[in-house]
């Protein structure tokens, strides 16, 4: 099995580190850190021209954060996928870096195996979603009226259906995947494309309502 | 008086006599400036005999200079700010019959005003040159612009109403034709017109050759107000570190060779720091999500577990909540006493229906029969508080693979 090429963008030396020893800690030795970065610049520089599998991205970071690096790095790498670590527990910053296009969202106290299993996930093209990330789903998406848009292709866009709700509750209790397979009698295959459409959803829905109930969380 | 008041108010503290009302002006019962109202109300007499008394002192002279003086210095209050005094029931107020033609006063703040206008003009007439009977009409005119915008200006919130501003111009347009009246009586006109040209002159000479001293004043003031924000910003923010983090920290360094014991801490802190840093619901135990989060709290803070919490949604806690609340504790303690485990997970789930709680972890499990008698835990605290509030607990084990307890709540519908 080839190695995954990881590069690191965090302004905090110290955790670059240690995320790069827990990633060396993996067994398989199936992850390799290609490059890392503790500026915008440099993280856009390093990501172009090492072109890797997975960006570990951190939020928050001076001249504009992961959402920066993301904005202008996704255009030109289409290729690459981006996983989102921050200590920030705000709304507004998840819900920015998955609009942004990130694949996903961990906190750094996720431990080492979780982390290894998560970058591999997104390599694969899975959407990671810590049960915080579910919650805020759950939440942005049940927040705002019912309304019926009259664009049935639109409302799609705008709602979960009953077993993506389903899926995003089982995430936010803290099952894995393959637990909610069990639970739900469907296939793991199956609980990834229905994370990977909330993921969708998630970035692609213009509804006004999801950037106000982000702005609004910020402040309460 | 004043200090009189002040040893009133610190004997009548502990003594159930009832306090004598501070003197200040307010601007419900005020007819021109609440300096009658003020004063009658701290003597306790009735506002008609003080009224009556300053309008009897005018005529001697002295009373427009204690009234004026009064005015200046007393402050001003609103009346919500006057604690006792609505309590009270007031004692300085009067019965209703005196007070009818004062009422058809306090309405028609434009007659007082005129009055205070002829009043102010009769005054005058005593002095100098002003004592022609033709200028009389003038200077009322001139007394009741000057009393407008007096009364104006004790508005707080001045300018910041349209029709303030309004008032005040009419005010300032009253007495500059009261004025020019009166000069023109006196056929003093044009002397005076060439003086205020020449003060005009003069006062513009000066204003711009100071201007850049006015404008760096401006600028300076509100460069002060800013760095004073500031300055008060960050003291906020180091005696809340000093508090916090830097006692944990210095701790931590303390336990540097128990794991356990820096993990709970630096935990603890963390959740102080966030809730702190971002507002979380933490501290607001009012809500369900907010006493959920101090349960949380308490449970991080006893136990060696980490317990990943999601809230969706809020609601106030009511009486239901409230037990839902409580049996979450005990599950979430259960899980950390019991299943021999370091992460446990909180899902809540507040809908317009109803409440759903999930407390999960991954711990050694138990067999649910094989629960003990004794084991009050669950079926008290849990089981039994859920259908007490018209609630339900279920509770699913294996044991090798972990454990959960799903708590429901329909919520009172309102």
């Amino acid at each position: 099995m080839s190695q995954l090429r990881i590069f690191l963008v965090d302004d905090h030396a110290m955790i670059r580190s240690g995320v790069r020893a827990e990633l060396a800690a993996d067994p398989e030795a199936s992850l390799a850190v290609v490059g890392e970065a503790g500026t915008v610049e440099d993280a856009v520089r390093g990501i172009l021209s090492s072109t890797p599998d997975v960006v570990l991205l951190d939020v928050h970071m001076p001249n504009g954060g992961g959402r920066a690096v993301l904005d202008q790095v996704r255009g030109q790498a289409p290729g690459v996928r981006f996983l989102a670590l921050s200590v920030s527990d705000a709304a507004e910053d998840v819900i920015g870096v998955i609009r942004g296009g990130a694949r996903g969202y961990v906190t750094k106290t996720i431990s080492g195996a979780d982390l290894r299993d998560a970058v591999s996930r997104v390599a694969a093209g899975d959407a990671i979603f810590s049960p915080r990330l579910a919650g805020f789903v759950l939440d942005a998406f049940a927040a705002g009226p019912a309304v019926v848009p009259e664009d049935v292709a639109e409302k799609a866009l705008d709602l979960l259906s009953a077993r993506e709700r389903e899926v995003m509750r089982l995430l936010a209790r803290g099952y894995t995947y393959r637990e909610i397979g069990q639970q739900l009698f469907i296939s793991i295959k199956t609980v990834e494309t229905h994370a990977s459409n909330v993921l969708r959803k998630l970035q692609v829905s213009n509804r006004n309502e999801l950037t106000r109930w982000a702005a609004d969380r910020r402040i309460v | 008086m004043a200090g009189r008041v002040r040893t009133c108010d610190d004997r009548c503290v502990t003594t159930a006599a009832p306090v004598r009302p501070p003197l200040v002006r307010t601007h419900d019962d005020r007819l021109v400036s609440g300096v009658c109202a003020a004063v009658a109300r701290h003597l306790r007499l009735d506002p008609l005999i003080v009224r009556g008394l300053f309008v009897a002192l005018a005529f001697a002279g002295i009373g427009v200079l204690i009234y004026a003086l009064l005015w200046v210095f007393l402050p001003q209050a609103e009346t919500v700010d006057l604690p006792g005094m609505a309590a009270q029931g007031d004692p300085a107020r009067p019965g209703a019959a005196p007070r009818l033609s004062l009422d058809a006063l306090r309405d028609k703040p434009s007659l007082a005003i005129l009055l205070i206008g002829v009043g102010g003009a009769l005054l005058l007439t005593q002095v100098g040159p002003f004592g022609q009977v033709r200028v009389l009409w003038p200077l009322i005119i001139v007394g009741v612009g000057l009393a407008l915008i007096w009364r104006q200006v004790d508005d707080r919130d001045l300018l910041s109403r349209r029709s303030l501003r309004w008032r005040l111009a009419a005010g300032a347009l009253v007495t500059v034709v009261g004025l020019i009246t009166v000069l023109t009586t006196l056929n003093l006109l044009e002397v005076s017109w060439q003086s205020f040209a020449a003060t005009l002159l003069i006062l513009g000479g000066v204003g711009l050759a100071t201007a850049p001293w006015w404008r760096r004043l401006v600028a300076e003031r509100s460069s002060e107000r800013r760095a004073r924000i500031r300055v008060e910003e960050r003291a906020e923010v180091a005696a809340h570190l000093h508090d916090s983090v830097l006692q944990t920290l210095a701790l931590i360094q303390r336990h540097a060779d128990s794991p356990r014991e820096v993990n709970r801490l630096a935990r603890g802190q963390e959740r102080e720091l966030r809730s702190w840093l971002y507002g979380h619901a933490g501290e607001d135990s009012a809500t369900f999500g907010g006493a959920l989060e101090r349960a949380v709290a308490d449970i991080e803070s006893s136990y060696d577990v980490q317990v990943q919490s999601v809230v969706v949604g809020d609601a106030p806690v009511e009486e239901r909540l409230a037990a839902v609340v409580q049996a979450s504790h005990e599950a979430m303690r259960n899980a950390a006493r019991h299943a021999r485990v370091e992460d446990v997970s909180l899902y809540a789930e507040i809908e317009a229906e109803g409440v759903t709680v999930f407390v999960r972890d991954r711990g050694i499990g138990f067999d649910q029969d094989g629960i003990a008698e004794d084991r009050r835990g669950v079926r008290h605290s849990i089981v039994g508080r859920m259908a007490r509030h018209g609630g339900s607990a279920r509770i699913t084990s294996t044991p090798g693979s972990g454990t959960e307890v799903e708590l429901r709540m329909a919520r009172v519908s309102s």
